[in-house]
């Protein structure tokens, strides 16, 4: 006998002024073309190509085996905290306290959010570049903040200019937001640049929140640790992770290094929201920063041939890029074709079957570029850059 | 700098310098430079491939023989490594540490053909105390390459 369906009245549901504020991404047209073309070679992606070293993902499985199932604390495994804290004095030159200002989150994206709800009020204004990675700026109005966008462009590298930023600045702003190694761009900032960001902190007394979870990923440059400039461990809340250098994209670990006051105030949040990291990404995560550090340098290496390709063979094609020297993305530009960003995109795919995110899915000044990853095959970057050669031939205006 | 374009040419043998070139950011003359100083210095030996013979046909198998050597008079182990290398079956020579003196690879048709290099040949040679034959009944991985393809998890296309 068949139960009579009952026809549901539809209910039109409450959706809160802060999720309504914040936007779904602006290229869903492109998402869903993409999902129905087959054989495209992407070079959409965001996460390195690599699997996680075995040592990592041993450990992770012997934990598991172990029985290692149950809550850590809060602010993550005592031992991680206290790896981590020699890591980044090894690595960074910045001394934490392991007991009280450092916080496993859930990858670098949950340090971000913590931070905003965090230190941001109702109505503080936050500096971002433009463009940057999609969630700074959702990250800032969800916290009931406002961010202020400041441009960048490829003619001074897409960094972020202490001159711009101190235009911006107002009584009503809390904090800068800065990400270099930069996703979009793969911009870096040189110390002297951020020396001068730090100037701009200290004069008026701002928080720099630095998001630095591509600090591995550096080529033929020094990175610096924000918080490690004189006098800005005060100022900084410094993110990082262990996705990109460590390729744990799906273990979502990550953390914040801050004063402590600021931590307490993320921990508080992070217990109630989340509880604690799942434990046998600690156990990765502690396993990523004890073991062996060659296979990060085999990766930066390849990651770095990669990008020579990449970046020869836009200006070989025709179309102009500035050199990357951090994170794993080119951000050539297609204003020669005379196309929007999303034109380009969903025209390249339609067209050559090769995916590439457009420059202004991440802000009003990527527009007329595009993103595209090197953390893929070299023979995918190869014949994604043959295909692309043959489109802009056809669209480049003389 | 050759350090870089070695690197690149023992992965993949086929990279020509033009591509050796855009991977490492130096002049293509540069790379053909080195490449042709690093054969003649003997520092590349060969350009070789790595091949599945498991799976390409049934008449090849491999062999580690452990040697143990008595030194002759006025003839120390490297003319005795050198006798053995001579023979076109032993693919690799090396002297190591250990319980045995070389370890010497060897590929035939079939066990019989190795067993026959071995009591016939290997074990005449002047020096060569004892050997011991050990057959590689199954290759996992081989340079670096594993030999059963695994799954591998397919990514996002497009992740912001």
């Amino acid at each position: 006998m068949t139960t009579p369906s009952r026809t549901q009245k539809h209910r039109k549901q409450h959706i809160s002024q802060r999720a309504n504020a914040i936007q779904p991404s602006g290229i869903r047209k492109f998402f869903d073309l993409l999902d129905s073309i087959d054989g495209v070679i992407t070079l959409g992606v965001g996460e390195p190509d690599y699997t996680t070293p075995w040592h990592i993902r041993e450990s992770a499985i012997e934990s598991i085996e172990k029985g290692q199932t149950m809550y850590t604390s809060n602010s993550g495994m005592p031992e991680l905290r206290k790896e981590l804290a020699r890591f980044l004095k090894n690595e960074y030159k910045v001394d934490y306290d392991p007991t009280c200002e450092l916080l496993i989150t859930v990858g670098c994206s949950e340090a971000l959010d913590l931070t905003m709800r965090a230190i941001i009020d109702p109505g503080d204004e936050v500096i971002i570049p433009n463009p940057c990675f999609v969630a700074y700026g959702s990250c800032v109005t969800l916290a009931g903040g406002k961010p202020v966008h400041i441009p960048t462009n490829e003619a001074n590298n897409f960094e972020i200019s202490p001159q711009d930023i101190e235009k911006h600045i107002t009584d009503k702003t809390r904090a800068i937001l800065i990400g270099y190694p930069s996703n979009p761009t793969g911009a870096v900032l040189s110390r002297e640049k951020l020396a001068n960001i730090a100037k701009l902190a200290l004069k008026y007394d701002l928080t720099v929140i630095s998001d630095e979870i591509y600090s591995k990923l550096v080529y033929g440059v020094e990175f610096t640790c924000f918080a490690s400039l004189p006098e800005m461990k005060e100022h900084t809340v410094f993110l990082g992770g262990f996705s990109k250098a460590y390729a744990m994209t799906g273990w979502r670990v990550g953390y914040a290094a801050a004063p402590k006051e600021i931590i307490a105030a993320m921990t508080k949040i992070h217990q109630y929201a989340m509880m604690c990291v799942p434990t046998m990404s600690q156990m990765a995560a502690l396993e990523a920063l004890k073991g062996e550090q060659d296979s990060v340098t085999e990766m930066v290496e390849d990651y770095n041939r990669r990008r020579q390709v990449i970046v020869k063979g836009f200006r070989d094609i025709g179309l102009s890029c500035f050199e990357p020297k951090g994170a794993f993305y080119a951000f050539p530009s297609i204003k020669c074709t005379g196309m929007t960003s999303e034109e380009f995109a969903e025209k390249l795919l339609s067209e050559e079957k090769v995916a590439v995110v457009p420059g202004s899915a991440f802000g009003k000044c990527g527009e007329g570029y595009i993103r595209c990853c090197y953390a893929t095959s070299l023979t995918d970057i190869q014949e994604a850059l043959k295909r692309m050669g043959r489109f802009v031939k056809k669209y480049k205006k003389a | 700098m050759l350090k870089d374009i070695l690197k690149i040419l023992e992965n993949d043998a086929r990279a020509t310098p033009r591509q050796i070139a855009a991977m490492t950011g130096m002049p293509q003359a540069e790379v053909v430079k080195l490449i042709k100083k690093a054969q003649d210095d003997r520092i590349i030996l060969k350009y070789k491939t790595s091949i599945n013979w498991d799976k390409a046909e049934n008449e090849h198998v491999l062999a580690w023989i452990g040697v143990k050597l008595e030194p002759q008079k006025d003839v120390g182990f490297d003319s005795i490594a050198e006798h053995i290398y001579r023979y076109p079956q032993a693919k690799s020579v090396y002297l190591v540490s250990g319980t045995v003196d070389l370890l010497v690879m060897v590929t035939g048709k079939n066990n019989h053909e190795i067993a026959d290099f071995v009591s016939q040949k290997l074990s005449h040679i002047d020096g060569v105390k004892e050997t011991v034959t050990q057959f590689i009944l199954k290759r996992y991985k081989e340079d670096g390459e594993v030999m059963e393809s695994e799954e591998v998890m397919k990514r996002q296309a497009v992740v912001l």
